[in-house]
């Protein structure tokens, strides 16, 4: 079959090719073909496929495809059998299709197999194309993606027009596989780009009547389709053109655009204006193009123009994207902002609010739009509003914001969006009554208008109306309506607005309101606390960790809060039924703890009994808690507590490491093994008089004058069992700790490199068991422990370790070898049973 | 109160709701012996009185029938049943009488325990009354009131109920077919369909759409109704359920940590239920696994166990439940634990097993009467303590008003399950009913919140509503009656098709009404004559049955009567146009013949001959059948 190719003249590529597929593939590839080939041994999984063509288009991409052809005749011998009439699955046939494209991506191999004549046979009417077969998505799809694979040289576009290529993929535009139909899409985007590339590159025609026919043709079809009644066909063409301004900035794109302009400008003329979405998508591709935006005459007037004829919904993501262009005309940014803005100045107008906000949100001068047209149903509201104010939360940050960026208006429509939702607005109109009807409980919009409630507090506002925002905070977190999701974003945007509050001059205090302010949500917090909704205490006990983080060394902050409940119901959610909650219990004690906020009265329950110590309760959750999430809360307060020098671990550091290592070493959960070797860095920095770098705020513990001598370094070290731990979690199942722990280990043999005194020796006779001991962790016996180790055998251990090999080797992914495309090839056989001895089986 | 009533082909059918409650509480005197003041507010020192249903407009010895729905619209049962002469028949579910009598029986003995002489008449005087502070001066129907009922006065109005399933079916009279289907808010609770042939009305009251303990809501058996009676909704239209549950929770936990009691006026059976069960999953979480749980009430043991057996009327994974075989509440597990304990009077166990700080569950919710009038004093004074108001029917700073001034916490979490607007409006579009008819209230916002919108009932066609005691015309008409034919009648019929797919038959029968019931039954033969007997004996007196004649149809062509006249020999023929048609004048035989549009008539001079000819003649032109 393949005696009619031609031996290919090139030489040298056998190196190449060696290098790119090893024997053992080679030798299963015709096994592997020959199963591909057999419709009676079909391939269940598509996946093994996939992966096989991920592989060949590795070897592709790395080397010669001719000579991969020639190597290996099977493939060749398996695109031509899948031509035979038979009942090959659709999944092989969609294959064969894009391994040929593959192959024929190079021109040599192209020429290769066309003179063969098995690319017309394959891709053209006389194939798949016209059978059975085709009803089938993969196969159409295959037919495509084969296809763009091959369209890559100037040959490629002459084979594509002889065999009627480009027609076939003007129909599988509107193929009922939207999968098929957006491949066809960028299959025409693709040839476009390189029909264009060669002769028309840099020197563009200015007439597209100087294109090559496989472009005018592309060209034509698109205008036929933009000139359709057919939305559908309208949409294909559209998106056609907008995937080819977003990804080709040659100068030609400028011609086309100037021959396709005016149609575009005509639907705009249609009532309503058909392929909405997709237009939009076109004109912001179109305005984003540095060639297009720049030359294009009238394009600012297109955008303009589309802006007032869309409606509210659809213009919303093109005012938007006009805002977010980095050059725009000024007047049409300030209409785009006044689209974007026209739902919120529909609600200010229907809640009769102050006529100064509305001035400066309707400030353009355009036509002031009712309630009733912009926002007629609930659903309609919601949807509006819910768009409107993400596109909103979106802009606020860019630096090409529209400036002046109307942040008292904003904040007044934002409280008042959310005072509808609450049911507390009272407003005075009909409009705003159907307003009231539409939003209120609705949880959606409330959501929204929090987080870009939160987003605002990154600008200032007229006193009265933050007075009015933590109001209608205080509202959302007291209301027994607030929904544990809406709550959550209600506790973020406090926080957030919190922060923002001006600082008491002088002592970095609240300010005066924000204090007023949390006196009457210290008492909402407890009751947060007590929710039998796990979410609501969860949100809770984060804010209050935010809070504390922020503000616990404040002295206002303090005194409300050790006037409040919060502390002590704090300590109670350690013992939380949810593993979430315990978790942020556990985080916001550590917090509580370290700013020296934990009080400790004689509880109702233990009256004037010991209260038992924080640090004693985290190491009870630590060895106890049957969830992961608590137990490595616990570690990241334990390391944070280490760094800090807290109280409750300075008194003795050695005896609190050496607890939590032993401890951590025993967990199940690989996170809390990999935070233990994050504690034990912490330790050995501070041991070995490296001041922590990694907390520059945290208050600095007494730092240990350096050690003399190594040894002396090294025992507190030994003394903890620190390089047990590491040892241990050097051969961890897991990567990450054993990862984590090769890390401390270098970073400790560098640290011991640069002291003086005694050097690891291999003549200490202990050296020799460790070395023993550690060989048999490394085959998975970890039962025995090491004891107490002499600094001198830890250094000639350390210095003995092929630690960088180690590294190596885990830094190559685990499943390497599973990977492999041998593996692979095995896999795919061994699911079909096609290997010889299964044969023999079916006797 | 809430009451509407139908009347259907004469007979009334009343869906009763409840009964208000006013009733008063002693404390210091002022003006009078009757009345007291605390802390500005004046009372009636009185035995408790409580306000009637409605009389003025319902004669209640003609209503026929009473339709309950559910154990808390029927504690002025015992009223209706006996003292206004009412003598029809009461349906309800059985969980419902149930449940109603522990209601009744706890409200009797609350009231019982604690007798009062006199009970105070003098302010009632209208000249008197207007004089006095509100809410006194603005009491309606003063006069009515009356003292709580006996327990044989309970006895004997339950004795009048007959018990019912939901879906089944209950024939009135012949009228009207009556159902009772499942409406989600309590044990038992019921919406009710009345229908006839051809008509349809839905009676929706306290209804719920939560997954609480009752059995589901049956929408679907409301559809295709003519009309839509709705009430009961919700009190607190903006208090959701879930939330408030929430609030419940997190106050009953901050007060206990604090080492205070909490105290929950409630009723011994409904919301309690479910409280109970949250407080079950709840209880763990917030460390409250030692606190107790006190429910006193005289019938708390029988609700408790009511509630356990009741398992067909619960909702579908408490019936499950009952299979495994599990107890299909959790409270009975809080009770073998010994969290929940329950107690008929806070006097004998309770004192000696009572341990603080707890939580007390007890009645009456109005504060006025019961155990938790003691509560509230013993533990008013403490700030540390906590009263939490779940019922929605009082106001909660009227029954707080005697107790003032009060150093407790005050809670207030209405939990009414009942329907919601928004739940309304889904209702609406699911069933679709074609008329809705709802009490004024509910078609627009409430009073105090005039904004909002989304507070009343929105639906289309809009609803109809009606006042306290108005009548209303239900908008349908009854065109039709469904009659039966006897099969054999059936059989005798000859139908002839005089239209593709349009057969007429004659019929002779004998309609036969019986209680609504309108029967065809075949002709009795015609009676043989009775030989020698002349004499006709009373039980003969039926109709007589004569041959039957065909019947008639067609029009006579004037012309073509006049020449076949004349073809018969007839001459000098006059004819003259009526109003009705023609007359035809035989001169020669003084004859007139009368052509009507229904009707021809002969008339000549006792020649019954030619009387027949001319008879025969004008049939001739008419067809047969």
């Amino acid at each position: 079959m393949t005696s009619g190719l031609p031996v290919p003249s090139q030489v040298g590529h056998a190196g190449i090719s060696s290098l790119i597929m090893d024997p053992e593939c080679s030798q299963l590839l015709p096994a592997l073909c020959s199963v591909l080939a057999d419709p009676r041994q079909p391939v269940a999984d598509d996946t093994c496929l996939e992966k096989l063509l991920d592989w060949f288009k590795t070897i592709t991409e790395a080397g010669s495809s001719l000579l991969l052809l020639q190597e290996n005749p099977c493939l060749l011998g398996l695109l031509c059998h899948v031509l035979k009439p038979q009942d090959l699955s659709p999944r092989v046939l969609s294959f064969s299709l894009r391994l040929a494209g593959m192959l024929a991506a190079q021109e040599d191999c192209f020429q290769y197999l066309q003179q063969g004549e098995l690319l017309p046979r394959l891709f053209g009417e006389a194939g798949p194309l016209g059978g059975a077969a085709w009803t089938a998505p993969s196969v159409r799809s295959g037919w495509i993606q084969g296809l763009r694979s091959l369209a890559r040289h100037p040959s490629a576009l002459c084979f594509l027009a002889d065999c009627g290529a480009v027609d076939t993929i003007f129909s599988l535009q509107g193929d009922s596989s939207l999968f098929v139909a957006s491949a066809a899409g960028q299959l025409l985007v693709h040839i476009l780009g390189l029909s264009l590339q060669g002769p028309a590159e840099g020197h563009p025609g200015l007439q597209t009547g100087d294109w090559p026919v496989c472009a005018q043709k592309i060209v034509s079809h698109i205008e036929e389709s933009l000139r359709s009644a057919a939305t559908p066909q309208i949409t294909q063409a559209l998106n056609v053109l907008t995937t080819t301004f977003g990804h080709c900035h040659d100068p030609w794109t400028q011609v086309l655009w100037g021959r396709l302009s005016p149609l575009v400008a005509c639907l705009l003329e249609k009532d309503p204006v058909p392929a909405a979405h997709s237009l939009v998508d076109l004109l912001l591709s179109v305005a984003r193009s540095p060639v297009l935006s720049s030359s294009s005459s009238g394009l600012w007037e297109t955008l303009a123009q589309t802006l007032s004829h869309l409606s509210p919904t659809q213009a919303g993501p093109l005012a938007l994207g006009i805002l977010k262009l980095q050059e725009c005309p000024q007047v049409l940014r300030a209409q785009a902002f006044a689209v974007l803005l026209q739902p919120l100045t529909c609600v200010l107008e229907a809640t009769a609010q102050a006529p100064g906000l509305l001035d400066s949100l309707d400030g353009t001068g355009g036509a002031s739009v009712t309630v009733d047209t912009l926002l007629p149903s609930k659903a309609a509201c919601v949807g509006l509003l819910c768009r409107t104010l993400a596109h909103l939360e979106l802009l606020q940050p860019l630096p090409q914001r529209p400036s002046p960026w109307p942040q008292a208006p904003l904040l007044g429509a934002t409280v008042t969006i959310l005072r509808l939702c609450s049911g507390s607005a009272t407003p005075t109109s009909d409009a705003g009554g159907h307003l009231c009807a539409f939003l209120v409980g609705c949880v959606r919009v409330q959501r929204a208008a929090l987080d870009f409630l939160g987003t605002l507090s990154q600008g200032t506002g007229p006193r009265e109306l933050v007075t009015q925002v933590f109001a209608v905070l205080l509202e959302y977190l007291t209301s027994p309506d607030s929904s544990p999701t809406v709550l959550k974003k209600a506790f973020q945007a406090t926080f957030r607005w919190l922060q923002s509050s001006p600082e008491t001059p002088g002592c970095s205090d609240l300010d005066p309101h924000a204090h007023l302010f949390l006196r009457e949500l210290l008492p909402v917090l407890p009751k947060r606390l007590c929710s039998p909704c796990w979410e609501v205490r969860d949100s809770g006990l984060e804010f209050l960790t935010q809070m504390i983080g922020r503000w616990g060394g404040q002295a206002g902050f303090r005194r409300a809060l050790l006037a409040s409940e919060v502390p002590e119901l704090t300590e109670q959610l350690l013992r939380d039924p949810e593993s979430y909650v315990r978790a942020s219990a556990v985080a916001a004690m550590g917090q509580l703890s370290s700013q020296g906020l934990r009080v400790t009265p004689a509880s109702p329950e233990h009256p004037g009994g010991q209260q038992k110590s924080l640090l004693a309760e985290l190491l009870h959750i630590l060895s106890t808690d049957s969830e992961g999430f608590p137990r490595r809360a616990v570690m990241h307060v334990f390391t944070q507590w280490l760094r800090d020098g807290h109280a409750d671990v300075a008194g003795d550091t050695e005896r609190f490491v050496a607890r939590v290592l032993q401890v951590a070493s025993q967990d199940l959960d690989w996170e809390v093994r990999a935070q233990g070797l994050e504690l034990a860095l912490v330790f050995l920095e501070q041991t070995l008089g490296r001041p922590s770098s990694h907390c520059p705020y945290a208050v600095t513990p007494p730092v240990a004058a350096p050690p003399s001598s190594l040894a002396q370094a090294l025992r507190p070290l030994c003394r903890v069992q620190l390089f047990e731990f590491a040892f241990r979690a050097l051969f961890d199942c897991d990567r990450p700790v054993a990862q984590k722990s090769c890390d401390l280990l270098l970073f400790l043999r560098a640290q011991t490199a640069s002291y003086g005194g005694p050097q690891g020796s291999g003549s200490v006779p202990e050296v020799a068991s460790v070395e023993a001991a550690l060989q048999r962790w490394q085959a998975g016996d970890q039962g025995q422990p090491l004891g107490y180790l002499e600094p001198e055998v830890v250094v000639a251990v350390l210095r003995s370790m092929d630690l960088e090999g180690l590294r190596g080797a885990l830094a190559e992914s685990s499943d390497r070898v599973e990977k492999s495309p041998q593996s692979l090839l095995q896999d795919v056989l061994a699911t079909v049973g096609a290997l010889g001895e299964d044969e023999a089986d079916c006797y | 109160m809430q009451c509407a009533q139908i009347q259907i082909n004469y007979y009334y059918v009343g869906l009763w709701t409840g009964h208000d409650f006013h009733s008063q509480f002693p404390s210091f005197a002022t003006c009078s012996k009757e009345l007291k003041e605390c802390s500005g507010h004046v009372f009636v020192d009185s035995v408790p009185e409580f306000c009637l249903p409605e009389t003025e407009l319902i004669d209640l010895s003609t209503v026929d029938v009473i339709l309950i729905s559910n154990y808390h619209c029927m504690m002025a049962l015992p009223y209706i049943t006996e003292h206004t002469g009412f003598t029809g028949t009461v349906y309800a579910t059985e969980p419902t009488v149930q449940i109603g009598r522990l209601l009744m029986e706890e409200l009797v003995n609350f009231i019982e325990r604690v007798p009062k002489a006199q009970s105070a008449s003098l302010w009632k005087n209208k000249d008197i009354q207007r004089l006095l502070p509100s809410p006194l001066k603005d009491a309606v129907e003063v006069s009515t009131w009356r003292r709580c009922y006996t327990m044989q006065e309970v006895n004997s109005a339950l004795s009048k109920i007959q018990l019912v399933g939901y879906s089944q079916k209950i024939e009135l009279f012949g009228a009207v077919q009556v159902t009772p289907l499942s409406s989600g808010y309590a044990l038992g609770s019921s919406n009710w369909i009345i229908q006839s042939h051809y008509e349809k009305v839905s009676y929706v009251s306290g209804s719920s759409l939560l997954t609480t303990h009752p059995q589901p809501m049956d929408q679907a058996s409301l559809k295709n109704s003519d009309v839509l009676v709705l009430t009961g909704l919700t009190q607190i239209p903006t208090a959701n359920p879930d939330g408030m549950v929430g609030e419940f929770c997190s106050n009953l936990a901050l007060t206990v940590r604090n080492g205070g009691n909490v105290l929950v006026p409630c009723y011994p059976s409904g919301v309690i239920y479910d409280l109970l069960e949250c407080l079950y999953q709840y209880i763990d979480s917030a460390g409250l696994s030692n606190i107790p749980f006190y429910f006193i009430s005289p019938v708390a043991n029988s609700s408790l166990e009511f509630s356990q057996i009741f398992a067909e009327w619960l909702c579908h994974n408490k019936q499950t439940k009952v299979y495994l075989p599990e107890p299909p509440f959790p409270h009975a597990e809080l009770i073998q634990t010994n969290k929940l304990k329950h107690y008929p009077s806070l006097h004998g166990d309770f004192s000696s097993d009572f341990r603080q700080p707890c939580v007390v569950f007890t009645g009456h919710p109005s504060l006025r009467f019961g155990d938790v009038v003691h509560f509230m004093e013993l533990w008013g004074k403490s700030s540390l303590n906590t009263v939490i108001f779940t019922e929605p029917d009082f106001s909660y700073l009227e029954a707080l008003a005697p107790y003032q001034p009060l150093a407790m916490k005050c809670i207030y979490c209405p939990i009414d399950t009942r329907l919601n607007f928004i739940q309304v409006s889904k209702l609406l579009k699911e069933v679709q009913p074609l008329h809705v008819v709802c009490p004024e209230q509910y078609t627009q916002p409430p009073p105090a919140q005039s904004h909002r919108m989304d507070l009343m009932i929105d639906c289309q066609p809009p609803a109809m509503s009606y006042r306290r005691a108005e009548v209303l015309a239900l908008p349908f008409k009854r065109r039709y009656e469904k009659i039966e034919i006897m099969p054999e009648l059936a059989d005798s019929l000859v139908p002839m098709e005089i239209k593709p797919g349009i057969s007429l038959a004659t019929v002779s029968a004998v309609l036969h009404t019986k209680d609504n019931k309108h029967v065809l039954q075949p002709p009795p033969r015609p009676t043989q004559p009775t030989g020698g007997k002349k004499r006709k004996r009373a039980s003969d007196d039926i109709p007589d049955c004569k041959v039957l004649k065909p019947l008639l149809s067609g029009s006579i062509p004037v012309e073509q009567f006049v020449q076949a006249l004349e073809k018969h020999g007839f001459s000098d023929i006059k004819v003259e146009d009526t109003a009705k048609g023609h007359i035809v004048l035989l001169q020669e035989a003084e004859t007139l013949i009368q052509i009507e549009e229904d009707s021809t008539h002969i008339i000549c001079d006792n020649d019954e001959m030619l009387r027949v000819r001319l008879r025969d003649l004008v049939l001739k032109f008419l067809q047969k059948f």
